[in-house]
C-alpha cells in the first residue's frame, strides 16, 4: 500500500480484505471507517489484511495498541460511529470488543506455522512479509544443493495436505532423479471440497508465501517453470496471487536471476472453469494442457511423466506454503509437531452449522471433540451435533461416538475415514444421512469426468437405489445393492472421485441405518 | 455485471490472438471470449480449431466439459448458489427453493426481464458463513431469504445509479 508507514500520531486500523470477510460486509465497514475518521478529522491508515481465520467475527477490525492488537467484532458499517464515541481507535472498551487479538482463546491456542503471516501482514506488501519472516526460508535454500533441500522436506515429514498425504519429499525427490531438458512445479489450487476454504484464505492473506515455497520446490528439483491452477470460484484469490506474482517479479524473487543468483523460475496463475474432477492432479494436468479435465491412468506418475509429459511436482496450497517455514526453522522444528507419522501442523477448518467457524491450525492428535466444541462452541442453531462429515466430500460422516479420535492420517483411516483436507462439516440433528448419501451419487454423477464406467455410470445407478430407499421402496434389497454397487466403484474406478464416493454414502450407512429403513408409512405419511 | 457485447469475429480473433503465446491456450481464450462475449458463440469454435490446430470436435469437447462455460448469453447478473454440503447444513436447499420462486427461474435459466441467470455451484470456499451465494464476482455470506431479496434489489439499484 501506498500510505506512509504509521508515525506515532498516526491511528493503524486493520480490516480483512479475505473473500469471507468481505461476504459479510469488509469493504463497506472500511468505507465506513475512513469516511467516519475524516468527518471527525482522524488520521488514520487501514491495512486490509488477510483474515485473522476466526470466521464468525467478520468482519473483525483490529487497532494497533502500544500493548498489540485489539480485535472488534463482527463490525458492520453501522456499529462504526459507536466504535470511534467508545474510543475504540486507543483500544477502548464496546461490547464487540474482544481485547487483544493473540489472547483470544480460538486463536491463543492454536499452533500457528503456516498460518504464521496470515491476518497479520498486509498481503501484497512484500517488505511486510519480510518483516515477518518472509523469504528466509528461500535464502536458506539458495545456498543449499537441491538433494539438500530434498532432504530437509523429507525430515521434515511432510505430507501432502491436499488429502491423499503422500511424502513431500518422497515425490520432490523422484522429480529432482528424473532426467528431463524442462519440469514443472504445479500448484493445486483446485480447492473444490465443501467445508475447505484454506487454501483460498492462504492465497488471499499469504501469497507470497506460496510464491516462496513454489521456489524452493523449483530449486529443489530443477524446475524452471511453474503454474497455479485456481477455481474459478476464487476470483479474489485468483486477483491477489496474480497481484503478488507481479510484485514479486519487480523484485527479483521471480524472474531469470533470483535474487542475484542463477536461479530461473517462472510463475503464472491459470483459471479452472467449475469442474471438482480438476482437483484430481492428472485432470488438473490435463486442464493446464487446454483439454477436457479427464483422469489420466497411473503409471506413469506425474513425478516422471507430467504437464506437457514432463516431469512435474503436483503439490496442494497447503503443502507448498508449509515448505517456506521448514526450511526456515529446520526439518526438526517442524517434525517435533505432530503424533506417530502424521507431523507437524493443519489447518482444520470447521465450517457448516457450527457457531465459530473458521481455521484453526493445530498440530496432528487434536480430537474432533476438542474441534467441535472447545473451539467451534457446538452448532450456530444450538441443537446437538448429529453428523461430520470429515475431508470433504469424499470424506466419512462420523457419529459423535467417533469425536474422541484424534487427527491423525493413521487413526482416521483405521475406521474408514479421512483427515483429507482438514475440513469438518457439522450438521445439526434435523439431518436426514439419506439423503446425505443420495446427494453423495448426486455429485458424482455430476463431476464424474466420464472416463471409466465405475464412476459415470455408477453414480447413476446410485442416485436412483437411493431414491427407491428412500422412498422406502424394497429396502433391505436396495441396500444390498447399494453396498454391491459402492464395492464396484471403491474397486473398479480410475480414481478418488468413484473410487471415494462410496466412502460417504457406506459411512452414513453404518453410522446412521435408522434414516435408511424408515418404513414406507412413515415416508408416506410426511 | 456480465460483458455482452454482440457477436464480432474481429474482436474474437483479437482476444484469441492476445492469447496465443501461452502453452495449453486454450482454456485462457475460453476464458477471455467469455469475458467479452458473456458466453462461448457457436462461430467461435471453429475460430479457435483454426487457431490452435484442432478438431472443432475437440474444441466443443472442452467447452461442454466446463461447467463455467456457457453456450448461451446470459442474463445482465449470473447469480450462483452455493449447493454443497457446508451450505446444505445451513438449509441451503430451504434458499435455494425461495430463490427459484422468488425469480420464477431454475437453475441454468434466466429471468423473464433478463436481470439475472440463475447458476448451481459446489463450494464458493465460504464454508463457515454459510449458505453462500456468488453474484457476478460479488461474494455473500449468511444469505437468508430476506439477505437474498435485499442483496437481488440493491445488484438492480445499483444498475439504474450507473
Amino acid at each position: 500500500m501506498s500510505e506512509p508507514l504509521h508515525t506515532v500520531a498516526l491511528h493503524t486500523i486493520y480490516v480483512p480484505r479475505d473473500a469471507a470477510a468481505l461476504s459479510v460486509g469488509a469493504d463497506e465497514t472500511a468505507a465506513t471507517i475512513r469516511a467516519e475518521a475524516t468527518k471527525r478529522g482522524i488520521p488514520l491508515r487501514i491495512v486490509r489484511n488477510g483474515s485473522r481465520g476466526m470466521l464468525w467475527l467478520e468482519t473483525l477490525v483490529e487497532v494497533e495498541t502500544p500493548e498489540g492488537r485489539v480485535a472488534y467484532g463482527p463490525v458492520m458499517a453501522e456499529d462504526v460511529a459507536g466504535l470511534f464515541d467508545a474510543g475504540f481507535l486507543e483500544g477502548g472498551d464496546h461490547a464487540l470488543a474482544h481485547g487483544l487479538t493473540e489472547k483470544i482463546p480460538y486463536f491463543a491456542k492454536q499452533e500457528r506455522l503456516t498460518f504464521a503471516r496470515c491476518g497479520i501482514i498486509d498481503p501484497l506488501s512484500v517488505e511486510d512479509y519480510r518483516l515477518h519472516g518472509g523469504f528466509r526460508g528461500l535464502e536458506r535454500a539458495l545456498a543449499m544443493t537441491p538433494a539438500e533441500i530434498v532432504t530437509e522436506v523429507t525430515e521434515s515429514g511432510l505430507r501432502g495436505r491436499g488429502g491423499a498425504g503422500f511424502p513431500t519429499g518422497i515425490k520432490w525427490n523422484t522429480v529432482l532423479n528424473a532426467k528431463a531438458d524442462q519440469k514443472y512445479i504445479c500448484c493445486n489450487a483446485d480447492e473444490g471440497d465443501s467445508g475447505t476454504f484454506a487454501d483460498r484464505m492462504i492465497m488471499e492473506g499469504d501469497p507470497f508465501c506460496l510464491i516462496e515455497g513454489m521456489t524452493i520446490a523449483a530449486i529443489a528439483v530443477g524446475a524452471t517453470e511453474g503454474y497455479i491452477y485456481i477455481r474459478s470460484e476464487y476470483p479474489h484469490a485468483v486477483a491477489t496471487m496474480r497481484e503478488a506474482i507481479r510484485l514479486a517479479y519487480d523484485e527479483k524473487w521471480l524472474g531469470d536471476e533470483i535474487h542475484g543468483t542463477g536461479h530461473r523460475f517462472h510463475l503464472d496463475v491459470r483459471v479452472g472453469a467449475g469442474a471438482y474432477i480438476c482437483g484430481e492432479e492428472t485432470s488438473m494436468l490435463e486442464s493446464l494442457e487446454g483439454k477436457r479435465g479427464t483422469v489420466r491412468a497411473k503409471p506413469p506418475l506425474p513425478a516422471l511423466e507430467g504437464l506437457f509429459g514432463k516431469p512435474t511436482v503436483v503439490n496442494n496450497v497447503l503443502s507448498l506454503t508449509s515448505v517456506p517455514i521448514i526450511l526456515d526453522k529446520g526439518a526438526d522444528c517442524y517434525r517435533d509437531f505432530g503424533v506417530g507419522r502424521s507431523r507437524g501442523t493443519l489447518a482444520f477448518q470447521l465450517a457448516g452449522n457450527i457457531k465459530h467457524g473458521g481455521i484453526v491450525e493445530k498440530a496432528f492428535g487434536v480430537t474432533l471433540h476438542e474441534l467441535l466444541y472447545e473451539f467451534g462452541g457446538g452448532t450456530i442453531t444450538g441443537r446437538p451435533i448429529r453428523a461430520v462429515q470429515a475431508g470433504g466430500p469424499l470424506g466419512a460422516y462420523l457419529p459423535p461416538s467417533l469425536f474422541d479420535l484424534p487427527k491423525d492420517y493413521e487413526a482416521f483411516a483405521a475406521v474408514e475415514a479421512m483427515v483429507g483436507h482438514g475440513g469438518i462439516v457439522v450438521f445439526d440433528d434435523s439431518v436426514d444421512m439419506a439423503r446425505q448419501a443420495r446427494f453423495a451419487m448426486e455429485f458424482c454423477a455430476a463431476e464424474s469426468c466420464g472416463k471409466c464406467t465405475p464412476c459415470r455410470i455408477g453414480a447413476v445407478r446410485g442416485v436412483e437405489v437411493m431414491d427407491r430407499i428412500i422412498a422406502g421402496e424394497r429396502v433391505a434389497a436396495n441396500i444390498t445393492l447399494l453396498n454391491d454397487l459402492c464395492e464396484v466403484m471403491t474397486d473398479g474406478s480410475l480414481c478418488a472421485m468413484g473410487g471415494m464416493t462410496p466412502i460417504p454414502v457406506r459411512s452414513a450407512l453404518k453410522h446412521f441405518p435408522e434414516d435408511f429403513t424408515r418404513s414406507p408409512a412413515a415416508v408416506a405419511a410426511e | 455485471m456480465n460483458a455482452r457485447s454482440p457477436w464480432s469475429e474481429e474482436r474474437a480473433t483479437a482476444v484469441i490472438t492476445a492469447n496465443r503465446h501461452l502453452r495449453g491456450a486454450l482454456l485462457p481464450m475460453l476464458h477471455a471470449l467469455q469475458e467479452e462475449f458473456g458466453c462461448i458463440d457457436e462461430e467461435a469454435i471453429p475460430l479457435l480449431a483454426r487457431e490452435l490446430n484442432l478438431s472443432r470436435a475437440d474444441v466443443h469437447g472442452v467447452v461442454s466439459f466446463y461447467h463455467e462455460f456457457r453456450r448461451s448469453r446470459p442474463g445482465r447478473h449470473t447469480i450462483k448458489v452455493c449447493r454443497a454440503e457446508a451450505c446444505q447444513s445451513m438449509n441451503a436447499n430451504g434458499l435455494i427453493d425461495h430463490i427459484r420462486r422468488r425469480l420464477k427461474v431454475d437453475f441454468h435459466e434466466t429471468t423473464a426481464d433478463d436481470a439475472f441467470s440463475l447458476e448451481p455451484v459446489f463450494c464458493l470456499g465460504n464454508c463457515a458463513l454459510a449458505p453462500a451465494v456468488m453474484v457476478d464476482e460479488t461474494l455473500h455470506g449468511r444469505v437468508s431469504p430476506a439477505r437474498f431479496d435485499a442483496i437481488a434489489a440493491s445488484t438492480l439499484a445499483a444498475e439504474t445509479a450507473r
